[in-house]
């Protein structure tokens, strides 16, 4: 099945997001692929603002019905807020994974680590030689 | 349309609060009355919203409520590792003497020997089924078993001066309490994996083992349906880094009489009573999870234990057992399970003990068999069943569309409750089929009819099965739905 | 062969479709080492008639009690209509429904019990149970440590006054995750929690504090000064309450300016009988805002795919069975059972029959304390207003009066000077609205008469 990876976001191998913003932040999602794993999402348990995080460390839970996964820190940072409106609506990170839906917000300590982080084409060839 | 969603189906039941009218009330089953002496401060106000009903309507509602349930006194339940074989009356009725249900735990020793004495022989009785040199029934269900068995072990290696062993492995296909246990005792959870044949996979476990490990749980027979038979070399690998073992006693049923834990080298276990010893599982428990060990752990075993001596028979407790994990429950467990337990196993004797597990295989395996022939593929085919095995409708899913939760469902609709779908995780569209010793041939081969039928019914026509159940107080419910929209508690209309 | 239906024809054409010539072929893969021997110990078997013989004897040695012993598990009347329905098959026999359609009767009556609970306590969430009152103090103290997630270490205050195998068994399970517990006095005199040392407790990087009404001795707290401390601290309240005591005493969720935060408690004299120990079960409620902290399974109202209600276990992604290593407890076998004969007994008792039943349960244990009062050498040491039970010095070792009064077929209460010697010799004792007057009697003439031997007899 065809996915969106949009080319000006980068990537980690376990499914997660990260956009660059203006300000030096970075914004982390899950990808469009993560997403229809999961299914039907109904909670997402959000960070708490001011927590340092280490690079791959969990810091968001996304429960679906019968599964529930962690969500990874892509680089080492301090959360800044999480996305208010998921708690209202959970199913925004199916119906919209790369906008609305995103999970939260990051000060990274490394200006430099996002540049690490996969590109949307090494994202796409993981996908396809992973096979699922 | 579809003409079976046209088939009647029974009622549904109001609830107890839509019954409920203000002011009625059943007059014989309260005392009469008397002056309120709480202080006015702390003095309720609002009354609780408990129902107002008529003993008859209450006797009728939740007489009514029992009858939309399934269960093995009406219902084939092959619902594998959860053993759902025949609870026999007798044992509840003679547990249920009014003299056993008036006995308070903390009445004194001599006010209850009959009763310890019971407790003291099933404890004898378990020591010798699972070849351990000591048991404590209180543990209140497998979890709480698993618990008290990983306490120990931490116990166990803290009282050596051994405080660096932090990690317990687990086998990837191993009941979700047994990781979550781990984490409750404070420990890292290690994973290893199995191999194609279903066994533990002796070089990972190599790889993990070391003087970190506290010690390993393991099912077997494993929760894949076959027995473990590395279990030899698992035990002198663990055993050589210093860990010990853990022996998770979901299974017991498929090896009574034929293998003993104790035999295998195994340190610790935990028994499901309300699997293998036939006690009630009541809609989700009271289940009993007793713990057996080897000798140098029994100092460890969690309290209160029952002890005989010159003077008959007493609990022990943190005075005579300083090295306890200590308490579990508030008072004796769940008690009144034992003594079902200790009913069952006095009615099926030594004789009897073994013929359990050898019939409990004999069912699976035929069951197994007749489903082989039938066309379905099972996860593992090169091996004997144990008391359960596991059908895979991988090909099926690919092919048809047709899910094990689709097959399940269907099931419901012919009266037999559905085997355990989606574990272990490592089997894709797995159904996990348990029979037990109490179901008759002739029951196996109505369930080996009906399933074939399910599956050139998904040939014929997927949609039938995707809208399954059809017969049955509700169809398919939405999850997403009570996952979301919280409701939680009983409201009135507005 | 007790409860194996095979004939000798079916084994044999069973064996021919599997294709193995005996039943212990099927045991091929076990290594021959490892077979076991004969189970010795395990006596050949008995007839349903022979064990039902076995333990009719020994229950009758056992005999009927009289019983004055709560301290935790209490003797109240059950009505018959509750366990003839509990101990129907498809109650009795079920399992945990995770088929939803084949157990909307367990789903249904749990989505019942949760509402009366919630309502109780007044909280707005109930789960399907815990094990006892006991382990479900030390999954409140778990939980509160994942709901005040900003603190970095976990202490929790413990008053003495909570029932000491409470203490015990909270202690014993939380220990092991690093949970450290402080433990705050009790007054002397009126045996409550004392709130000077309360009050100077740390109050820095608090998690919960823990507060039983009535305590272990029977007696009130004061509960909105000790909540609205907690809280004023930045710590959560996890109220341990008699469900009984409730319908006439404030609930935990009115406590205070904000109320309990986690309410448990032992459901066992809701139409439980005292059977030895247990089977009992352990409730739990709280606020929404904390319910994915939550241990235990959960039933939600939803519909099925016509539209009609229909009940479902929720929330399990909390669960053991999908979150493993991370689940919130690894509760998995809860006590449904006993959860069904609450639901069926506050249904036929009510809200009035309830408070009836509290009532005359503090009216009984006063008559005790009325009578006892003119027995010389018997005093009661604590002067808080109390529920149903009370706190009686003795002139002489309390052992040596309970093993006396066991003889005469009276369990005399709980000995105290184990788990609190600073109060000397003390009894715990009760009295439910299960006894009379001439039980009354008996009891205080049996201790009348015990003690006046004793004392002749050290003299």
């Amino acid at each position: 099945m065809s996915t969106t990876i949009p080319a000006e976001l980068r990537y980690t191998s376990s499914h997660e997001w990260a956009r660059e913003n203006l300000d030096g932040t970075l914004t982390i999602g899950i990808t469009e692929h993560a997403q229809r794993a999961l299914g039907d999402i109904v909670f997402v348990d959000l960070p708490v603002a001011g927590r340092h995080m280490a690079a791959g460390e969990a810091c968001v839970v996304v429960e679906s019905v019968k599964a529930a996964s962690d969500v990874y820190c892509p680089v080492a940072g301090v959360i800044l807020e999480g996305n208010p409106g998921l708690s209202a609506a959970p199913e925004l990170v199916n119906s919209d994974p790369y906008g609305e839906g995103w999970l939260f917000r990051v000060q990274p300590s490394a200006p430099s680590d996002w540049g690490g982080l996969l590109t949307a084409q090494s994202y796409a060839e993981l996908l396809s030689t992973s096979g699922d | 349309m579809n003409t079976l969603s046209a088939v009647s189906r029974p009622e549904l039941e109001p609830t107890i609060f839509d019954l409920s009218a203000s002011g009625r009330r059943a007059t014989a089953q309260a005392p009469a009355l008397a002056n309120c002496t709480v202080p006015a401060n702390l003095r309720r106000r609002v009354r609780p919203r408990l129902p107002e009903v008529s003993e008859l309507q209450a006797l009728r509602h939740y007489t009514r409520l029992s009858r939309l349930n399934f269960s093995i006194d009406t219902n084939f339940y092959p619902l594998g590792s959860c053993t759902m074989k025949y609870n026999p009356r007798g044992c509840n009725q003679y547990a249920m003497l009014p003299e056993f249900l008036g006995h308070h735990p903390y009445a004194h020793a001599s006010l209850s020997q009959g009763f310890l004495e019971s407790l003291f022989e099933l404890q004898e009785m378990l020591c010798d089924v699972t070849g351990m040199k000591a048991v404590s029934l209180t543990p209140m269900a497998g979890a709480q078993g698993e618990f008290a068995g990983v306490a120990m072990i931490r116990a166990f290696h803290r009282q050596r001066g051994d405080f660096h062993r932090d990690e317990i492995i687990v086998t990837q296909a191993a009941h979700g309490t047994n990781p979550a246990t781990a984490s409750m005792c404070g420990f890292k959870v290690v994973e290893v994996p199995c191999d194609a044949t279903g066994d533990c996979d002796i070089e990972a476990l190599k790889r993990v083992a070391g003087p970190r490990t506290a010690g390993i749980m393991l099912t077997n027979p494993s929760t894949l349906g076959v027995f473990e038979r590395h279990i030899a070399e698992i035990r002198s690998i663990v055993h050589g880094v210093g860990g010990l073992l853990y022996y998770d006693g979901a299974n017991l049923n498929a090896i009574l009489g034929i293998v003993r834990p104790g035999d295998m080298g195994f340190d610790v276990i935990h028994m499901n009573l309300h699997k293998t010893f036939a006690t009630p599982h009541g809609g989700g428990g009271p289940g009993s999870g007793a713990v057996g060990v080897a000798e140098r752990l029994a100092p460890f075993l969690p309290i209160p234990v029952v002890a005989k001596s010159a003077e008959g028979y007493r609990f022990l407790d943190e005075r005579d057992c300083p090295l306890s994990i200590g308490r579990l429950s508030g008072f004796m467990g769940n008690a009144g399970v034992l003594l079902r337990a200790y009913i069952y196993i006095r009615m099926i004797g030594r004789e009897g003990l073994r013929r359990v597990g050898e019939f409990a295989t004999l069912n699976a395996n035929y069951l197994m068999a007749r489903l082989q022939q039938a066309g379905f593929q099972v996860a593992f085919p090169a091996r004997r069943a144990t008391h359960e095995f596991i059908v895979t409708l991988k090909a099926e899913s690919r092919d048809l569309g047709v899910t094990a939760t689709d097959v399940a469902k269907r099931l419901l609709d012919f009266g037999y409750h559905a085997p355990t779908t989606y574990f272990p995780l490592l089997v894709p569209e797995c159904l996990l089929i348990e029979p037990t010793e109490t179901e008759s041939r002739e029951t196996l081969d109505g369930f080996a009819v009906t399933l074939e039928a399910i599956l050139n019914e998904a040939r014929e026509d997927v949609s039938r099965l995707k809208e399954a159940p059809y017969t049955l107080p509700v169809r398919r419910l939405d999850d997403v739905r009570a996952a979301k929209q919280l409701e939680l508690v009983w409201r009135p209309d507005p | 062969m007790p409860f194996i239906p095979h004939t000798v024809e079916d084994v044999r054409s069973m064996l021919s479709i599997i294709g193995v010539s005996s039943i212990d072929d099927l045991f091929d893969e076990v290594p021959k080492a490892l077979r076991a021997s004969f189970l010795d110990n395990i006596p050949p078997a008995l007839s349903e008639m022979e064990i039902g013989r076995i333990m009719s004897d020994r229950a009758a040695r056992d005999g009927h009690v009289l019983n004055f012993i709560g301290a935790g598990a209490y003797e109240h009347h059950i009505p018959a209509a509750v366990w003839a329905i509990v101990t129907r098959g498809e109650i009795y026999t079920a399992y945990t429904p995770y088929q939803a359609e084949a157990s909307q009767g367990t789903l249904q009556t749990i989505f019942e019990y949760q509402t009366m609970l919630a309502s109780l306590t007044g909280m707005e969430v109930a789960n399907a149970s815990l094990y006892d009152g006991a382990s479900a103090l030390a999954e409140a103290c778990l939980m509160s440590v994942r709901a005040n997630k900003k603190l970095h270490q976990s202490r929790i205050l413990l008053p003495k006054a909570v029932h000491p195998q409470y203490r015990r068994c909270t202690q014993g399970i939380c220990e092991l995750q690093k949970i450290t517990f402080e433990t705050i006095d009790f007054d002397p005199l009126s045996g409550r929690t004392s709130w000077s040392a309360f009050s100077s407790a740390e109050s820095a990087g608090l998690t919960a504090v823990v507060i039983q009404q009535p305590n272990f001795f029977g007696i009130y707290e004061d509960v909105d000064a000790l909540t609205d401390w907690a809280h004023q601290h930045g710590a959560l309240v996890i109220a341990v309450v008699n469900p009984t005591s409730l319908a006439v005493l404030r609930p935990p969720g009115d406590w205070g300016a904000k109320g309990a935060d986690i309410v448990i408690g032992e459901g066992q004299p809701l139409g439980v009988p005292l059977s030895g120990g247990g089977p009992y079960f352990g409730f739990m409620t709280t606020r929404m805002e904390h319910v994915r902290q939550m241990p235990g399974r959960i039933v939600g109202k939803t519909v099925d795919l016509e539209g009609r209600p229909g009940y479902a276990l929720t929330l399990q992604a909390r669960e053991q069975h999908i979150r493993r290593g991370k689940a919130t407890s690894n509760i998995c076998t809860n006590q449904g059972l006993l959860m069904s004969a609450a639901t069926i007994y506050l249904s036929i008792v009510g809200a009035e029959g309830l408070e009836r039943v509290a009532n005359a349960s503090m009216a009984k244990t006063q008559m005790l304390m009325d009578r006892l009062s003119a027995v010389p050498g018997i005093h009661f040491p604590l002067d808080g207003a109390r529920f149903h039970e009370v706190v009686m010095s003795v002139p002489v070792p309390p052992e040596r009066l309970l093993e006396q009064l066991a003889n005469r077929g009276i369990a005399g209460g709980y000995d105290l000077t184990h788990d609190y010697p600073e109060l000397g010799y003390c009894l715990l004792v009760c009295a439910t609205e299960t006894k009379t007057d001439l039980d009354i009697n008996r009891y205080v003439a049996a201790v009348t008469d015990v003690l006046n031997s004793l004392q002749a007899a050290g003299a």
